[in-house]
């Protein structure tokens, strides 16, 4: 088996604020990280390779820095990394970024076949979960998104069996490798390397791969040039904090307290009450 | 299958300043260094915002000021005795002292933490991060030959173990080599950064450029209890802290937070700070024993360099300078075994002691071996003093009907009351003979 997992670094947004005097977003010292959602991934080929053996290639487009993100992710125990980086991928957008990855990609499949490539739902500072599904779609691969648990592999039969949460329940799908799975939070949790994986990653050398290297084919598919997406604004969304309603409650009556509740969400939630209405109005007919 | 990490010369367990010299000095030598380090990354343990001794530093890297992260160059010195609203105040600020180089800097540890662990890599040496050591591994006969760490397949093998751990060295507690540290002999600081625009920052304290000012305050915001408070100016935040001996915060019920509140509202330190948004909240115990409290420093296949030994100068607030000039030295001493092909006995590893003797290390640690007992025993320095001298400045500087003769006459009088004439005296003896 040959995975190859795509990764993102981002600054950790949990610790970015902004400037309550400037409005502007405060970077400073925010530290980068691995994109949490691509851990899962990270974690799913991880587990796959301890159960079929074979290989976990960890990739990523980025700056120079993003090798930090890399050799992170060999620390956990995955094999070998590539930095696809150049100066003219500046300013892609998901389609861009797609185009290169699926490059990049297909230049690893060159050297070793790939069977799966893995990546997180969608990254924390993008969150358009686009990049994954645009790369299946230019390698043609079988694409499975917001998968919750690989069921099992076959690599004798090629296939693949996953549940996928969807709306309404959990889908198990079955489909043929190559595929491009994108992976659902807590559906696993990243290992704690041992202490040699800390060791070959503090020493390995992540290939870097500029777009010769990566195969790019036409360079007006990458960077700003190649990225149709315009952001028209960015602004900061007004607090909606609101203070915590209270409610009397006597112990003795948990009736009328419940009755109290639901008849102060509803008076908040009108629609919901409209159509609680008209069901309680349709099971009422039924019965009659 | 159990995969053997290879052995190394030394091992170094910390990546704060003490560790980061004694890495940096042996990698540079050739040696072949392994340096561990619990935190994410060098610094992330790190408490914020710190003065940087230039002097520690260029005897290792001579022209560090090229490439460090400084914040500003310390321009000015206050010193605050305070009371609860007023503070009597001493400041040196001289064109002779500013000279380039710098002397000292502000610097934020986080920053300068992770550029020394660059060099310190750039040198040869192995940096692994998120990596604890909980034990020290040790041969038939009690030598020290390697440690144990927090994962997997984690035992690594080395000639010699030099822990740079910091002040509470988990690692010596738990191996035996010294004792867990007393309430009596460590402080507790609490600091804050609080972030203000560039401009605004070099207006309040009247500054250019990178010219930064360093305010250290006593008095009543320590409420009677042996401890400082500081206040220094970064490029676009300003450090806020203070500390007080551990044992008297226990015996008094409090906790640091409270006090750094009452600080950040005392009116000489709140419009210095007012309109900034706070950020970095962090606790560190500062070693402050002084000499009395020292541990072993060294033994078969071990030593100890900066907090983790101790070595802090309470009195001066220095403490990343001693720990750089104890890890050059440590790791000097090894290099001079290394040369002449003896062991890491415990025998040899004096030499290690004697390096530190010779240096201001343990000649300062030395002659203010009285001051935490002075401080714990005379309570007055922290209390009557301050509010005295407080009170005789109001008095001085109030202009009234009374004439100067009789206002120095109250002054003195209102010492005297509180002290007695021979308290007086022996205050003045026993502060002599506590620097002594
Ligand atoms: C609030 C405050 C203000 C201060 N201000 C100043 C100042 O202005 N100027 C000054 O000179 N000094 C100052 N000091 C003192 C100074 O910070 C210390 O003396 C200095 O950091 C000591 O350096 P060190 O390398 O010995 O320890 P540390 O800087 O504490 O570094 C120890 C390192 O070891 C790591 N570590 C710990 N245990 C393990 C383990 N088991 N395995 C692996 N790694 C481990 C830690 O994560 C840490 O990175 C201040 C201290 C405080 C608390």
């Amino acid at each position: 088996m040959h995975i190859v997992v795509c990764i993102k670094q981002v600054p950790d947004s949990a610790q970015i604020r902004v400037h309550p005097v400037t409005n502007t977003i405060m970077r400073q010292g925010v530290p980068a990280i691995i994109n949490p959602y691509d851990l899962f991934a990270i974690e799913a080929a991880l587990a796959l390779k301890d159960q079929l053996g074979g290989k976990v290639t960890v990739l990523t487009m980025g700056p120079p820095q993003a090798e930090a993100a890399l050799k992170k992710a060999l620390s956990y125990g995955c094999d070998d990394a590539v930095l696809v980086t150049d100066k003219l991928f500046a300013g892609s957008d998901t389609l861009a970024t797609s185009y290169v990855l699926a490059s990049a990609i297909r230049t690893l499949d060159q050297e070793n076949p790939v069977d799966l490539v893995l990546t997180g739902k969608q990254t924390i500072d993008g969150d358009t979960a686009q990049v994954g599904p645009g790369i299946a779609r230019r390698l043609k691969l079988e694409l499975l998104t917001y998968v919750s648990r690989i069921v099992r592999v076959d690599p004798a039969a090629r296939s693949i069996r996953v549940e996928r949460r969807a709306e309404g329940g959990v889908q198990v799908l079955e489909t043929r490798l190559p595929a491009l799975i994108t992976m659902l939070e807590g559906s696993n949790e990243i290992r704690f390397g041992s202490a040699p994986d800390l060791f070959r990653a503090a020493r390995a050398q992540v290939r870097r791969w500029d777009r010769n290297a990566a195969g790019i084919e036409d360079i007006t598919k990458v960077g700003l040039k190649g990225s149709p997406t315009i952001v028209s604004r960015v602004f900061v969304p007004s607090s909606r904090a609101r203070k915590a309603l209270q409610i009397g409650f006597d112990p003795a009556n948990p009736e009328v307290a419940t009755q109290a509740l639901l008849d102060k969400l509803l008076a908040e939630f009108p629609k919901v009450k409209k159509e609680l209405d008209n069901k309680r109005a349709a099971a009422g007919e039924r019965h009659e | 299958m159990t995969q053997n990490i290879e052995k190394f010369d030394v091992i170094v367990v910390g990546a704060g300043p003490a560790g980061n010299a004694a890495a940096y000095t042996l990698a540079k030598a050739g040696k072949k260094v392994l340096q561990l380090e619990r935190g994410e990354y060098p610094g992330s343990k790190n408490v914020q915002g710190a003065i940087l001794y230039a002097d520690a530093l260029e005897q290792l890297i001579p022209d560090f000021r090229d490439s460090a992260p400084l914040e500003r160059q310390v321009i000015e010195q206050r010193l605050w005795v305070m009371e609860d609203e007023s503070y009597v105040g001493a400041t040196f600020r001289s064109d002779r002292f500013n000279q380039m180089p710098g002397n000292r800097y502000t610097i934020i540890r986080a920053r300068f933490d992770k550029w020394f662990s660059e060099q310190v890599q750039k040198a040869g040496a192995l940096v692994i991060c998120e990596m604890t050591v909980i034990a020290l591994l040790r041969d038939e006969s009690g030598k020290v030959i390697g440690v144990e760490v927090d994962r997997k397949d984690g035992k690594i093998y080395a000639d010699t173990v030099i822990l740079a751990d910091g002040v509470n060295s988990l690692v010596a507690s738990r191996a035996g080599l010294r004792q867990d540290i007393k309430p009596a002999a460590v402080a507790l600081a609490v600091k804050e950064t609080v972030f203000l625009p560039r401009e605004t920052v070099e207006a309040r304290f009247n500054l250019k450029g990178s010219e930064g000012v360093v305010i250290e305050m006593l008095g009543s915001i320590s409420q009677g209890m042996a401890g400082t408070a500081f206040l220094y100016t970064n490029k676009d935040s300003i450090s806020v802290g203070i500390g007080c001996m551990l044992s008297d915060m226990k015996a008094q019920n409090t906790t640091p937070a409270e006090l750094l509140e009452k600080l950040k509202t005392h009116p000489s330190v709140a419009p210095l700070i007012a309109g900034g948004e706070t950020r970095e909240y962090a606790a560190h115990l500062i070693p402050e024993g002084g000499y009395k409290a020292l541990p072993g420093l060294y033994g078969e296949g071990w030593l100890l360099v900066g907090d983790s030994a101790g070595f802090v100068n309470a009195v001066h607030r220095e403490g990343s300078n001693l720990a750089m000039i104890s890890g050059r030295l440590a790791a000097e001493t090894l290099l001079e075994l290394g040369e002449k092909g003896l062991p890491s006995s415990a025998a040899n590893l004096a030499r290690y002691k004697a390096r530190l003797e010779d240096s201001i290390v343990l000649k300062d640690l030395k002659k203010y071996r009285n001051i935490p007992e002075t401080l714990d025993s005379q309570r007055q320095f922290l209390t009557d003093y301050p509010a005295l001298l407080n009170d005789a400045a109001h008095e001085f500087f109030t202009v009234d009907g009374r004439d100067k003769a009789s206002k120095e006459k109250a002054i003195f009088n209102a010492f005297r009351e509180r002290r007695s004439l021979l308290g007086l005296l022996g205050d003045a003896y026993r502060l002599w003979r506590a620097t002594r």
